[in-house]
């Protein structure tokens, strides 16, 4: 299991950067400043939950003049949808080892 | 983002086995047992209990929820920045159990109520699929 789950798991874990990137999911790409007027938060801390999204791929940036401009990339949730179907094959092939076991096992 | 993505975090094995669930019972709770199928353990059979599955290729951090022999188990399953319950669920049937196998994901700040957590994750999953149909 590669780290990518970790890295989006974590990333999402905390409820304000999560509040943002769906934010800026829902409506399209924002400013810093214009995040900041709803987070809740200042906005060096907006800026900061920026960065960790950009750094797990969930986000990119765009500078113009004095502003710089985000965006989703909701591709990089795919590896969210990797752990389903990841997890579904460990648990069958131990559905099997624990045929197996059971077969053996005295009754 | 599909349909499946509310459904996301949650992985769900069901099959029917030619044993009773007092066997299938043992194998799910007795650690030697545990070993043969699924990973190396240090599990009791005690709701509270912490124990952890080892492997190879790292080590999954749990600890017993429920309890209900031949019935039901549930642990939480912490591995890779992810909390999860896995729980199991054995209904006897004329051939024998129907066992199922359940392990829902949520988010590690969301781990207080196991419910609320679950709908947590869907929420958010429900409202990226709505928002993600309108963009391109």
């Amino acid at each position: 299991m590669p780290n990518s789950h970790e890295v989006l798991f974590r990333t999402l874990a905390d409820p304000t950067r999560r509040a943002i990137f769906e934010r800026v999911c829902r409506e399209g790409e924002q400013t810093v400043r214009a995040l900041t007027a709803d987070a809740g938060v200042s906005q060096p801390a907006v800026s900061k939950h920026l960065a960790v999204l950009k750094r797990a791929g969930l986000v990119l940036d765009r500078h113009e003049g004095r502003q710089t401009h985000y965006r989703a990339q909701p591709g990089a949730l795919a590896p969210l949808l990797d752990w389903t179907r990841q997890m579904a094959g460990f648990w069958q092939s131990r559905f099997d080892h624990l045929e197996d076991l059971l077969k053996r096992m005295d009754q | 983002m599909t349909k499946t993505a509310t459904e996301t975090l949650s992985v769900v094995v069901e099959r029917d086995v030619p044993f009773p669930p007092e066997k299938i019972w043992r194998a799910l709770t007795q650690p030697h047992l545990i070993e043969e199928w699924l990973m190396k353990n240090d599990f009791k059979p005690v709701p509270g209990h912490r124990f952890d599955f080892r492997a190879d290729w790292g080590s999954v951090d749990c600890r017993v929820l429920t309890v209900e022999p031949n019935r039901t188990l549930a642990y939480t399953w912490s591995a890779y920045g992810l909390e999860s319950v896995v729980t199991w669920t054995l209904s006897a049937t004329s051939t024998g159990t129907h066992l199922r196998m359940e392990q829902s994901g949520f988010l590690p700040d969301q781990q207080q109520a196991y419910q609320g957590a679950k709908y947590g994750w869907q929420k958010f999953f429900a409202n990226l699929e709505a928002v993600l149909a309108r963009i391109d």
